[in-house]
């Protein structure tokens, strides 16, 4: 084999690679944990060192598990719509603070406001990648048993909010109708 | 019925793509003058079309021409003019017309100034050119036609993403593409070297402009958009390793390299199949850029045009565009082979040394970019961040100062260490003292590696700064002697000392940057840095397109007021998105940077302070890079285009010419 070939059998697996990549919206492909049961994972509660929060608190009603950090800019955009979920609307949203430092993760939510029941302090991101985090902020909507029905990565619109999650949560909650 | 001409112009630009491409390249093939010689003419008519269809485009944007959905989709009535125009390439559509408008303009260039070479090598280029041309033109034409009309036009338009709104933004992607595309001409060039089975010295003479000034572009199209990300993302980063980002920094470092043993190749015929590699690989990677970006492969927020069509047909150009000049440097560059020796201590050597370290870095970016990607075609999820590529990057960069120091120093063909000791042993000590004393004086969790950095930086300051006294120390008078020098040398030591630049900045303001997030309502104040920053006032503005809350803070330092600072949180009307506009205080040794952040009730606000010492020092460093990259482009020996190689003030020169 000549040595000239090597650069053109590199790039030919990488378009091979590109080729397959572009089946994958990484924005529409619903994760492969979609209807299935959330990760296990047991985290130190994010404000309280003594407690700790694991999957089975996201059990019992549909909730909402948004994946935040303070470094994250547009968590910073799709936090309005998360205060309006739960302060007016009554919602439960937990969160899972993703690989940030405990500290200003609590001066972020002490500045704009904390939605969240409680969130989970995932600082080496560990957890992250057993929920497939691929960019902060992502959400997932999970049902009673703790089944991932819905994953939204990128942050949540208004829109999306209102025409996506809503009806969904709603659809949970009330099975029968 | 002017979008019309414009897609009509379109059409007939890739007719002339067409016979730019076919007749050149089969007359060079065949010897055919007559074919050969269609060219220039075709490439020049090209550009008239193209000019034509852009100039269409832009008059639809300033008469407001919502029956064209692209500018429906990107552009707004109430939207101020200078940003219609820069709408113009605010999207898919319109940024590939930019693309190729450049390409046009770059192919242009090339028939101006290229009557020295000759004609069937001019008419390769151009014809390689001409492919490029045609496959873009077809991409724009049959997937991402910008003069789509909508049969029912919408009264006003979607305006302009807020992000985009900026003067940095109206520029930044024009500097970047004519970066990216310019590396097309080195491309041409490469291939028809290949093509003629002539790669030889003449060949990287001719490259060497070309390239550099492709180059130019690119570092400022970078900076640019660094400069761009630090005052309007609101939060004071400058480089995220962000893929976009990636896309345009990996044919920088190939486009570095490449600069590098250009100099190697045309000055002692060393390393061609090497340099005609790089050469490739930098315009691959332009094009690789275009697809990462364009295809929405990764995601991004630069990735505004998702669509899998697009994404096909992309991948398929460049399968044909690489695949197939690799396929023909696998081929022809065996046959071009022709040793030449130099020893292990040589200038030779040390650019070698220097190419490799740029192209494994550039191939440590490329891993982490289309990391993700593999792994999820494997099936599996991750994200790669800033820690992987600070960890792998910032080590390869180390040994590359160290041998940019001796590499510019050195002689051809062979040197020897003591005489390089001689001189450079001032630098060393220079450099290890400044790294000891900050090492010492500092403190901080980054006091370590800011001491190497900046010790770093001293050293290639030192080195170049000897290398400069040393060669205009003899001679008559001073300004006889620095006009024996060429221009190259010049622009050689000002890229370096631009490098340096770049890293002090890098290694303090990643260091020494602190940062304060306050809750305060008018009258309050905080401390940072050393100084007390005052909230005097907060009040609402009425923008052309957008409303904003716009607060006023009072700097101090002691008892004097150092500046005050408008930072606005700004709503876009049409598209309901919230932007941030920091407030900032530029200086060459800190820059003072405000932004407002949400509203918190009873009338406070969050607001967030940072302190970023030397930051300005990386755009600064930027900029003299071009600099020295346009002295060296601007060198006579260029001009003077019949100077032989074995002109002796040529050979004097020689290592030091064009290696920024």
């Amino acid at each position: 084999m000549n040595r000239y070939f090597i650069p053109l059998i590199v790039f030919i697996v990488l378009i091979a690679f590109f080729r397959i990549g572009l089946n994958y919206d990484p924005r529409l492909v619903p994760s492969p944990l979609i209807d299935k049961p959330v990760p296990v994972f047991t985290l130190p509660n994010l404000r309280d060192t003594a407690t700790t929060m694991s999957s089975a608190d996201l059990r019992g009603q549909a909730v909402l598990l948004n994946v935040w950090a303070s470094w994250c800019v547009e968590c910073r955009n799709e936090h309005p719509v998360l205060m309006e979920f739960s302060q007016n609307l009554k919602m439960p949203v937990y969160g899972l603070n993703y690989k940030d430092t405990r500290e200003e993760a609590i001066q972020w939510l002490d500045h704009y406001g904390d939605p969240y029941v409680q969130s989970a302090f995932d600082q080496s991101g560990r957890v992250g990648i057993d929920f497939g985090v691929y960019g902060v902020p992502e959400t997932f909507v999970l049902d009673r048993n703790g089944i991932i029905r819905y994953k939204h990565i990128g942050p949540i619109t208004q829109k999306t909010m209102e025409d996506i999650i809503l009806p969904l949560l709603n659809k949970l909650d009330h099975p029968a109708t | 019925m002017i979008p019309e001409l414009g897609h009509f112009a379109l059409i007939m630009a890739l007719c002339m793509a067409l016979v730019q491409a076919v007749f050149p390249l089969a007359g060079a093939a065949r010897g055919n003058v007559a074919w050969m010689s269609l060219a220039r003419p075709a490439a020049r008519v090209q550009l008239v079309f193209l000019l034509i269809t852009f100039s269409a485009l832009v008059h639809a944007f300033i008469v407001n021409d919502f029956s064209v959905a692209y500018v429906a989709r990107n552009s707004n009535t109430m939207l101020p003019l200078i940003y219609r125009i820069s709408a113009v390439w605010g999207a898919h559509e319109g940024s590939l017309l930019l693309w190729i408008l450049i390409l046009g303009l770059w192919t242009f260039a090339v028939t101006v100034f290229s009557h020295h070479l000759p004609e069937q090598f001019v008419a390769r280029v151009l014809g390689v050119m001409g492919l490029v041309s045609i496959g873009f033109l077809l991409f724009i034409l049959l997937t991402s036609n910008p003069f789509i009309r909508d049969a029912f036009p919408p009264p006003d338009g979607a305006d302009l993403n807020p992000l985009l709104q900026d003067l940095g933004l109206v520029i930044h992607p024009p500097m970047l593409y004519t970066g990216y595309v310019g590396f097309s001409v080195a491309f041409g060039f490469a291939i028809a070297a290949l093509l003629g089975g002539k790669l030889d010295m003449a060949w990287a003479r001719w490259s060497r402009p070309w390239t550099v000034m492709a180059w130019v572009f690119l570092t400022l199209g970078i900076a640019l958009g660094s400069w761009w990300a630090y005052y309007e993302l609101g939060w004071g980063g400058w480089w995220f390793w962000d893929p976009v980002e990636n896309a345009s920094f990996m044919p920088w470092l190939t486009g570095t390299a490449l600069i590098h043993s250009l100099a190697a190749t045309e000055k002692r015929g060393v390393f061609k199949n090497w340099t005609v590699l790089l050469a490739i690989c930098a315009f691959s990677l332009s094009l690789l850029g275009t697809f990462l970006v364009r295809s929405g492969v990764l995601t991004s927020v630069h990735a505004f045009a998702n669509d899998p069509a697009r994404g096909v047909f992309i991948l398929a150009l460049l399968g044909v565009v690489i695949g197939g000049s690799l396929a023909l440097y696998a081929w022809r560059a065996p046959g071009t082979f022709i040793s030449s020796s130099y020893g292990l201590f040589s200038r030779e050597m040390f650019l070698l040394v220097n190419s490799t370290l740029l192209t494994v870095a550039m191939g440590a970016v490329l891993l982490g970019t289309i990391y993700p990607l593999i792994i999820e075609t494997l099936g599996g999820k991750v994200s790669v961040g800033a820690p992987y590529f600070n960890s792998v990057f910032i080590p390869l960069m180390v040994p590359l100062v160290i041998v940019l120091g001796c590499g510019a120093w050195a002689r051809w063909k062979s040197d020897a260490w003591d005489r390089q000791w001689q001189h450079l042993r001032f630098a060393v000590f220079g450099s290890l003292i400044i790294g000891v004393l900050l090492a010492a004086m500092l403190d901080g969790a980054g006091a370590l590696r800011t001491a190497l950095g900046v010790a770093l930086a001293s050293w290639i300051i030192l080195s170049t700064g000897i290398l400069f006294y040393t060669r205009t120390r003899s001679g008559p008078d001073l300004l006889t002697t620095l006009k024996t020098h060429p221009r190259s040398f010049y622009g050689m030591c000002l890229a370096h000392v631009g490098f340096a630049i770049t890293i002090i900045g890098l290694v303090i303001t990643s260091n020494y940057s602190t940062d304060l997030h306050k809750r305060m309502k008018p009258g309050a104040r905080a401390e940072l840095a050393g100084y007390t920053f005052e909230l005097t006032d907060i009040h609402t503005i009425t923008g052309p397109n957008y409303d904003a809350t716009e607060a006023a803070i009072r700097v101090w330092r002691g008892a004097k007021i150092v500046t005050e600072l408008h930072t606005q949180k700004r709503i876009y009307r049409v598209r309901d998105m919230p932007m941030t506009e920091a407030g900032i205080r530029p200086g060459l040794t800190r820059d003072l940077y405000v932004s407002l952040g949400e509203p918190l009730g009873n009338g406070e606000w969050s607001v967030r302070l940072y302190y970023k010492p030397f930051v300005r020092w990386l755009w600064l460093g930027a900029l003299f890079m071009a600099c020295g990259g346009v002295l060296a482009v601007t060198d006579r020996r260029y001009r003077q285009i019949r100077l032989q190689a074995t002109d002796p003030q040529s050979v004097i020169v020689a290592g030091a010419t064009a290696k920024p």
